[in-house]
């Protein structure tokens, strides 16, 4: 891995994790006034805002209601500032609409749309400060944002990145162990019925292998799920604590 | 334009099927349609048929300055087409959610699994290196565009040839095909895409699913895999809910798969080499030669027939000599003396070509799978097990030259043209029999 060791032989990663630790996540559910729903989660230096408006009346063409769901609608955008070099287009690249695409994908497998038909609920996720694992920031801060704005979904959906170094898996990739040209492997999980709503891998990597990464994926999904949850419980007393009177 | 919804009848009567463990085109649950590989006159150009979809790559090279941060690297640029040609709901130069995932699935599987030698494409570091761009183009959609475009950009780079680079001090040249013979490309593996349909909750699922399954399923999940059973990328999208070990199984199958399909490149490459070598005939020219431009041409497959006759043996009804189904009869109605464009008469020029075509080894192996199902086929229906209802009670049926196989067999006797010598003459009297209660 071009002189570059990812994994010491103390067993600790580039900035003294563990294998299967998690970054230390940060997350803020009410960020913005305006919005029905918004948060902000760090995940170690990568840090992501979210914005939920809806379940609305479809905008723009018509053509896109569907008579038996709610459409969601997701764009994906990095800060000009966010990457070490400046970046011209904060979104409209091949990679940023895929991952709106991805985030759409992974939101109507959660989001329970039948609920809502011929309405519209719109997801707008920003990466502040990308270190790695944008992917799973992004769906962490939406999922806080979505339960923010009090739309019902079947589970919350939790993901995290995994890599695999000398037939060690990695559990959430920092920037550094992610471009080093390795097996990166992104999973949306919803944590309770252990579905994966998504899953991406990139690199090579043995067949034999892929169940052990998984796991570890899985793993780091259902630890992600209990800070979230931690977070909503938070928010709530806070909520609550104020509205009482 | 936008695609027309597939009627709730349609939708439930595939679903069924699939429940059933049934597939319109009569494949069974991990089977391919028939993979065909055809490459071009030029080294780089490549189409592959998989069943009616047709996908095309070229492969070009050029000079380019190298990106900064990568200044010994050569360049992989890959780029999918959607025309309107292949499908009435593509529409051009629209950058559809469809044509962003491709191109992305495309770019991940061979460019980031670094399935071919960067820095071999080096000429003077930091300042020219050669780019290898893939233009895929779609030329049909009958559905799993992404494997089809995978295999044809793979064969693509492996056989292309790129002009070879002197360099002696400070000057560089290229050399032509005429000086030295053009360098290939180092590959060092071969990675294919392997697709997978989920249907009902994911209850089901089916490989290479044909364009009717793809409208019907929930979700998909293609996994890009080498022989060395490495698996190279993996990608669900739709909605669907995985489970960990449909995943691990999925794999499991892909890996088969992708050991068939790469053995079948490599035979047509070798296939290939050994056309040029010999100075035979190669390229698309020679190759589709014996394809006739018709719309109604339509493939035999074998039906299974087991559970209909047991389920309706009332409504069985056998006729003497049943008209093929790949002998569609010509809609057109010929003008005495007049000639058709793409609708070849008689030609003796191409029944040489046609039994060359046959006497090539490997090149179509996976037809001769179709042609043995065809022999069966056609010996149960002359035990008459198929059902053929014929509107007409009366058909005249002209056979020209039976040795040489034509298509039409079905001429109106006023329509009908005196042929060559060889043309017989037949007239037979298709009989109804009643229905038994």
């Amino acid at each position: 891995m071009a002189g570059l060791e990812l994994l010491s032989d103390q067993g600790y990663r580039l900035d003294g994790r563990k294998p299967s630790e998690l970054r230390k996540v940060q997350a803020r559910m009410g960020v913005f006034a305006q919005a029905d729903g918004s948060a902000y989660i760090e995940q170690g230096n990568t840090k992501a805002l979210a914005v939920v408006y809806g379940p609305h009346e479809v905008r723009g063409s018509r053509s896109k209601t569907l008579h038996d769901r709610a459409v969601i609608n997701c764009q994906y955008s990095m800060a000009t500032f966010s990457t070490a070099e400046r970046k011209r287009r904060p979104h409209g690249d091949r990679k940023s609409s895929e991952m709106s695409l991805h985030l759409k994908q992974t939101f109507e497998a959660a989001v329970l749309t039948q609920l809502y038909p011929r309405s519209q609920i719109d997801i707008y996720v920003k990466i502040l400060q990308s270190d790695g694992g944008n992917y799973s920031a992004c769906v962490n801060a939406a999922t806080l944002a979505v339960i923010d704005a009090g739309i019902p979904m079947r589970d919350y959906v939790c993901a995290c990145s995994a890599g695999f170094v000398e037939d060690t898996p990695l559990a959430d990739l920092c920037h550094a162990e992610e471009s080093g040209g390795g097996t990166s492997l992104a999973l949306a999980l919803l944590p309770r019925s252990g579905q994966i709503a998504l899953l991406q891998m990139d690199a090579r990597l043995h067949q034999d292998h892929l169940d052990t990464l998984i796991e570890a994926a899985m793993t780091a999904c259902k630890g992600l799920s209990d800070v979230l949850d931690s977070v909503v419980r938070q928010h709530l007393q806070e909520v609550s604590v104020l509205t009482r009177d | 334009m936008r695609e027309t919804p597939l009627s709730n009848c349609e939708r439930q009567f595939l679903l069924k099927a699939i429940e059933e463990k049934k597939r319109l085109d009569g494949r069974q649950t991990y089977d391919y349609r028939n993979i065909k590989i055809t490459f071009g006159t030029d080294y780089g150009c490549c189409i592959v048929d998989l069943g009616k979809t047709r996908v095309l790559a070229q492969v070009s090279c050029e000079l380019v300055a190298p990106k900064e941060n990568r200044p010994t690297e050569g360049i992989l640029f890959l780029s999918l087409e959607l025309s309107p040609m292949a499908s009435p709901i593509f529409e051009a130069g629209r950058q559809s959610e469809l044509l962003v995932k491709l191109n992305r699935l495309l770019e991940r599987c061979l460019r980031n699994s670094k399935c071919i030698d960067t820095e071999s494409l080096c000429v003077v570091s930091g300042e020219k290196v050669w780019q290898i761009r893939v233009d895929v183009h779609v030329l049909n959609h009958e559905g799993n565009l992404m494997d089809a475009a995978s295999i044809a950009a793979i064969a693509g780079l492996c056989h292309f040839r790129r002009p070879d680079v002197g360099i002696q001090g400070d000057e560089v040249t290229v050399y032509g095909p005429e000086e030295r013979d053009p360098v290939p490309l180092s590959i060092y593996h071969m990675p294919i895409c392997v697709s997978f349909a989920f249907f009902l909750e994911g209850t089901y699922l089916l490989v290479d699913p044909s364009e009717r399954e793809e409208r019907v399923m929930d979700g998909l999940l293609v996994i890009a895999m080498n022989k060395h059973r490495e698996i190279c990328s993996i990608q669900s999208s739709g909605g669907i809910m995985l489970l960990k070990d449909q995943v691990l199984r999925c794999s499991k199958i892909a890996s088969v798969k992708v050991s068939e399909i790469t053995d079948l490149i490599n035979r047509a490459l070798e296939n290939d080499r050994k056309a040029r070598k010999e100075g035979g005939k190669f390229g698309f020219a020679e190759l589709m030669a014996v394809q006739r431009i018709t719309a109604l041409k339509s493939d035999e497959v074998s039906i299974e027939m087991s559970d209909g006759d047991a389920g309706a043996p009332s409504v069985a009804i056998t006729t003497e000599s049943p008209p093929e189904v790949g002998r569609v009869p010509s809609p057109v109605v010929r003008a005495p003396g007049a000639g058709q464009v793409g609708e070849s008469l008689e030609n003796a020029w191409g029944l040489e070509q046609l039994e060359e075509e046959e006497d090539q080894p490997g090149d179509e192996v996976m037809d001769e799978g179709l042609e043995i199902k065809e022999e069966n086929q056609r010996q149960e229906k002359s035990k008459g097990e198929v059902v053929v209802i014929s509107d007409s009670e009366e058909e005249e049926v002209v056979i020209l030259n039976p040795k040489t196989q034509v298509k039409e067999s079905t001429l109106h006797a006023s329509q009908s043209q005196p042929q060559s010598t060889g043309a017989a003459k037949k007239k037979k009297k298709q009989q109804k029999k009643k229905p038994v209660h």
